[in-house]
């Protein structure tokens, strides 16, 4: 218990998406403008990051890591194959594997929820499209599974938190944005170089959580 | 021949994907922390990039429109596959330094950006030519956002010291923060550029 609450603290705090990992980027200077959207945005954000953590972990785990519990291998054997459980290793093709279970992901929440939840769809729906090209949803995959090996419950938690991180840094920079609106800023710095670097000042406070110990 | 000159070189200021359209922010913020590693990633982004441009643009036609995307993206994910593998066997210490940012290539906006927006509209010829003069600009920005924040950072450019051993080097550039400011700087930067030479537009 103790463990899960070190993953989800560390991943809405000291390892910020955004802020330290630098996932998630583009519809975090994309849709900052303003905070109802942000609100919007950061609720796909997630939802969707929460079943990818599931899935993906699902993928990796029995059908693409070797060993005995590998789904090919498990058909192989009931076949009366004698092929030994470490041949079945397909982890070089996580990439693509995930790429397209996360694509499938996204389109299918998106029917699922224009069907049973119309307000959920008119909430999320102009976003989830866009999700899918978010770098974060693939790179929480990649981390759960490749970089951190975390436990089902584990990646599943570590994926909320990760939505979590991500919509508090996105709900900040909307806030400051806003107000941005009436400052002063020199035309060459309007837009984007401004935002960059109020990341960058947001960043820098972030990184005095890396010194939360437990 | 004209126009094959422009797109090998608008991508290195005009129509630079980092600085001007804003694509690509998470690879270029997240592995600019030397000029070395810059480098690696911009050219395993540029061979994805010119070889997806080159597939896609040979393939366009038989590609029904409505699913396209889905292909395009199965593409892009074997030849990031190719160069994760490649680079994970003869460049293991660059391979370990970029991370989970090398399988990232995959969701790298600029890729399916350049696929969609002008492999799938144009010839072979022209498409190669983009995808080299994207992903120049690409590696031009990483490359020297990387050598920023490696000077001011550790005083070092590509390992190789050059401010000297008084010089003490501002570790918050090589953090997180410094990745945003530089990035910052460098947009607002190539603005002033654009608008001295009067190519803004």
């Amino acid at each position: 218990m103790a463990n899960l609450l070190v993953i989800a603290i560390g991943a809405i705090l000291i390892n910020n998406f955004v802020l330290s990992r630098f996932l998630g980027l583009c519809p975090f200077v994309g849709v900052s403008k303003k905070t109802e959207t942000a609100i919007g945005m950061g609720m796909a954000v997630i939802f969707v990051m929460t079943l990818a953590s599931a899935v993906t972990w699902v993928i990796w785990t029995y059908f693409l890591s070797p060993g005995t519990s590998n789904i090919f291998w498990i058909i192989a054997n009931a076949l009366g194959s004698d092929t030994p459980a470490a041949a079945f290793d397909l982890r070089y093709l996580e990439t693509i594997a995930f790429i397209l279970v996360i694509a499938s992901l996204v389109q299918f929440v998106e029917l699922v929820l224009q069907k049973t939840s119309p307000a959920l769809y008119e909430a999320l729906g102009i976003f989830l499209p866009l999700i899918t090209t978010n770098c974060a949803i693939l790179g929480v995959a990649e981390l759960n599974t490749m970089s951190l090996g975390y436990s089902f419950l584990e990646a599943l938690v570590h994926g909320i938190a990760a939505g979590l991180g991500f919509t508090l840094a996105l709900l900040m920079m909307s806030g400051i944005r806003e107000k941005l609106e009436f400052a002063p800023v020199p035309k060459l710095m309007k837009g984007l170089p401004i935002a960059f670097i109020i990341s960058g000042l947001m960043s820098m406070a972030f990184l005095g959580f890396s010194g939360l110990k437990f | 021949m004209k126009m094959i000159l422009k797109d090998l070189t608008k991508g290195t200021l005009i129509e630079n994907p980092v600085l001007v359209l804003a694509l690509g922010l998470c690879p270029t913020l997240a592995v600019s922390t030397s000029a070395i590693n810059g480098l690696g990633m911009g050219i395993a982004a540029t061979f994805v990039l010119v070889m997806s441009n080159l597939i896609i643009a040979l393939i366009k036609k038989l590609v029904p429109g409505r699913i396209r995307i889905p292909i395009f993206i199965v593409v892009i994910a074997t030849f990031v596959t190719i160069t994760k593998l490649v680079m994970a066997a003869y460049t293991p210490a660059l391979s370990k330094a970029l991370g989970i940012f090398i399988p990232l290539i995959v969701v790298n906006c600029i890729i399916l950006g350049r696929a969609e927006a002008f492999a799938s509209k144009h010839n072979v010829i022209r498409s190669l030519a983009d995808g080299i003069g994207m992903g120049f600009g690409f590696t031009l920005t990483l490359v020297l956002l990387g050598a920023f924040r490696e000077i001011l950072g550790s005083g070092t450019v590509f390992g190789a010291n050059v401010m000297g051993s008084s010089f003490q080097p501002a570790l918050l550039m090589i953090l997180p923060p410094g990745a945003f400011l530089s990035l910052g700087l460098m947009v607002a930067g190539s603005r002033w550029i654009l608008e001295k030479t009067g190519k803004e537009g």
